[in-house]
């Protein structure tokens, strides 16, 4: 029970990765038409934002090591330590969230940019083509950390506080011992919230209705003298935003590199295709459904039974699903099919 | 004149030219003999040109980019100390030496560099662009085990040395050995024999391990190695389970330790995954546990400097393995570091030493065998004994081609007194205790001539 409890989670958590991510490929997807490869690598530099922060933040007084005589060691001490003390301590503690509020603005900003400086130049261009210039910018974007940050992970520490484990054994009744990182239980919060704004901007607000009609039929909204070209260049900049902050967050929990966002862009992309091309709620569904899947077929049990099988699930369960429902689980009639 | 009473016969003239030869053989110098006898026998025989090219195949793009990046350093400075120039850095203190500084059997070293991206595949193509178009006599290079033997197999074939940058497994000197193919790093065997006293030392007899593993060749090796040690400690293994290459979130591989029953985890990983693992495993909080009434304990076998940077403060109090590490006092590693830092302003990491020693015992060899001729040069590396290279006295075995030497057990240290003092050695485990039968891995090493 504690081990089903406790890969459930797991899934839960994963999913929430996978879902803020193919939520922001989807949005694109459906508003501008655009199969955007570069979406990993706007999580990959959400998570070079808390990178950013955290080194700015730990900006030191470096003191030699007289004890290194044949190049150059030096014991830092941050200068928000030495100016605020125990003050300057939690401020660089609280990186990983403070992060957030620097994400928001960066991202938004990558966002418009990357749709006005290039991508929308390919909206009447097939879509091989657009995978062709959005991987190719991805792969700009990573190379471009790389000769930054380097190639090995960066780690990010969560706040102390929440640095260790909480007993959810106690919380479910199970008894002492039964632990879950406090970090991990905060992303899977921070997904649902994240997921639920997005769609409450969508499904509330007027402007949200706006951007629905004219995903269902944009020449229809053009005529009705509205400009959805500009709306659709927001709701970029909020895909972006969704998958920046995705990124911030998973920080404590995997030490970003460069090459993060293409891992998980396969995933992110098996996990719309699953969910169907254009959904919303396919692809949050898909997410969570694969996290789960993908955690459970991890479990020891499972792979003494099928042997490897913790490695082709997503894509045995995307062959099944592209076999019996094209569309995929919750997509539209007549999108890519 | 007549000739018919002179002691001139044709017989005598054959003898006296028969005796001048045999004399002018024996005078003669022995590469003189040798270079008449191998020239043009052997692909990419340099001749009679002034120099000569090696090649340095690094993972320059992806995940182990860093790491390629810091073998190239450490390649230029051995191409720099061979050919005379710098402040020769270990050419200083290696015992015996046959280089003269004046580059190998007086021709100047010139180098080429590919790039493996990690992957065999990419790997054997760099390597093979580099024999076929830029006739290299050797080249190098590592990072992965799998990569590696794919270039060691490549050069058995085409006939041209490979000396191995990092590689771990076992297979590379076991299984999957080559005449060709030389190793000076340390291999996944002897991390179990160096560790294990230090593991019974410090946590006991009775434990419980579970093990997650790496899926290829280096970590089933090392997986079993660990195995093999800790049980005969009296250890059990609880369970050992293989996780993908690249996994990134491990949690559900970790969540099942948790009650399994198990109080030690080995993490039989290396570089972006063992950071993963390692940073996930301490936030379940694994480190804080007590299982069978003891502390819960986390073991990383493969230990790199480079690596524990990415892992922050989860890699302190761990312990581990690894082939070499800056803050050694021997001779040979005091000159290794002058070298480097004065060059690039940071101490080297164990990738780049071994990177550099076998360029060095490459060269060495070419110098002692008087030729560049392959199956020559092997003769000479094999049962190569050699000192002052940092690792103490040290033996390239003929069987296996393995390196002998020291290895040092390590620990994440608690409190760094710089950016670069990220491990302290727990034991400087001798050479003794960490010897093995080469055939136990099995394997056939190959003929001479390719």
């Amino acid at each position: 029970m504690d081990a089903i409890l406790l890969q459930i989670l797991n899934g839960l958590d994963k999913g929430g990765a996978y879902a803020l991510i193919a939520l922001g490929l989807t949005l694109v997807f459906g508003t501008l038409g655009v199969v955007n490869f570069a979406h990993g690598a706007l999580f990959m530099l959400g998570a070079f934002c808390a990178v950013t922060l955290q080194q700015l933040l730990t900006i030191s007084k470096r003191v030699k090591d007289e004890s290194i005589t044949f190049f150059d060691a030096y014991k830092e001490t941050p200068y928000l330590e030495i100016w605020f003390g125990d003050t300057g301590k939690t401020i660089i503690d609280f990186s990983v969230p403070l992060s957030i509020l620097l994400a928001i603005p960066v991202m938004l900003l990558i966002g418009f940019v990357m749709e006005r400086g290039l991508i929308r130049f390919f909206y009447k261009r097939p879509h091989a083509e657009q995978i062709l210039v959005t991987f190719g910018l991805a792969i700009v974007l990573q190379e471009v950390i790389k000769a930054q940050f380097g190639a090995n992970p960066v780690p990010q520490a969560a706040p102390d506080f929440v640095a260790g484990s909480a007993d959810i054994g106690l919380w479910f009744g199970l008894g002492e011992g039964l632990v879950y990182p406090w970090w991990r239980l905060i992303y899977l919060g921070f997904a649902a919230v994240v997921i639920t704004l997005v769609f409450s901007f969508l499904q509330f607000t007027t402007y949200g209705m706006v951007v629905r009609a004219g995903m269902q039929d944009r020449e229809t909204v053009g005529l009705l003298g509205i400009n959805i070209q500009r709306r659709f260049t927001v709701v970029f900049g909020i895909a972006a935003v969704v998958a920046g902050l995705a990124g911030v967050m998973y920080t404590p929990i995997l030490p970003p590199d460069y090459h993060m966002g293409m891992d998980f862009l396969v995933l992110s992309f098996v996990v719309v295709v699953v969910g169907g091309m254009g959904s919303l709620p396919g692809a949050v569904a898909a997410g969570f459904l694969l996290g789960i899947l993908q955690s459970f077929s991890s479990m020891n049990e499972i792979k003494s039974l099928i042997p490897g099988i913790d490695q082709i699930i997503l894509y045995l369960v995307a062959v099944v699903i592209l076999l019996v429902r094209p569309r995929g689980l919750l997509g539209r009639r007549g999108v890519m099919e | 004149m007549d000739f018919s009473d002179s002691k001139l016969t044709r017989r005598s003239v054959l003898k006296g030219a028969t005796a001048l030869a045999g004399t002018a053989a024996a005078a003669s110098p022995a590469f003189f003999i040798k270079n008449a006898w191998a020239a043009g026998q052997f692909r990419n025989d340099p001749g009679n040109a002034k120099s000569v090219t090696i090649g340095f195949n690094v993972p320059q793009t992806g995940a182990y980019a860093d790491e390629g990046a810091d073998e190239l350093r450490a390649y230029k400075l051995a191409v720099q100390h061979i050919n005379g120039e710098g402040d020769g850095g270990l050419l200083n203190t290696m015992k015996p030496l046959s280089l003269k500084g004046n580059g190998i059997l007086g021709k100047k070293l010139e180098y080429v560099t590919g790039d493996t991206q990690t992957k065999s595949d990419a790997a054997r193509a760099s390597a093979k662009r580099m024999i076929e178009k830029d006739g290299v006599v050797m080249f190098s290079g590592g990072s992965s085990s799998g990569v590696a033997i794919a270039q060691q197999s490549l050069a058995q074939e085409m006939g041209v040395i490979f000396m191995c940058g990092l590689t771990h497994s076992n297979d590379t000197t076991g299984k999957d050995k080559r005449r060709y193919g030389f190793r000076h790093f340390f291999n996944a065997y002897m991390s179990g024999a160096a560790l294990g006293p230090v593991l019974e030392k410090e946590m006991g007899k009775e434990r419980r391990a579970y093990h997650l593993t790496a899926d290829y060749t280096w970590g089933w090796t090392q997986e079993e190695s660990i195995k093999n040690t800790t049980e005969k400690l009296g250890w059990q293994t609880v369970n050992a389970v293989k996780t993908p290459l690249g996994a990134g979130d491990f949690s559900q591989y970790i969540t099942p330790v948790l009650n399994s029953g198990a109080d030690v985890l080995i993490l039989n990983h290396y570089g972006k995954d063992m950071i993963n693992s390692l940073t996930q495993a301490v936030q379940f909080g694994l480190r804080d546990k007590q299982v069978n009434g003891k502390n819960f304990e986390i073991v990383v076998p493969l230990f790199s400097r480079l690596m524990a940077q990415g892992a922050g403060d989860n890699i302190k109090g761990i312990l581990g393995s690894t082939n070499w590490n800056w803050s050694l006092q021997d001779e040979g590693s005091k000159a290794f570091v002058k070298s480097f830092g004065a060059a690039y302003g940071f101490p080297p990491s164990q990738a780049a030493h071994t990177c550099y020693v076998q360029t060095v015992l490459y060269a060495n060899a070419v110098e002692m065998a008087g030729t560049f001729f392959p199956p020559e040069v092997i003769k000479s590396l094999e049962g190569f004994e050699f000192d002052g290279m940092g690792n103490g006295p040290t033996e390239y075995r003929a069987a296996d081609h393995q390196c002998f030497k020291n290895v040092l057990v390590v620990r994440g240290k608690q409190n760094p007194s710089s950016q670069f003092d990220l491990l302290e050695v727990v034991q400087e485990v001798p050479r003794s205790q960490v010897e093995y039968d080469p055939k136990i891995f099995g394997g056939e090493l190959g003929p001479y001539q390719a």
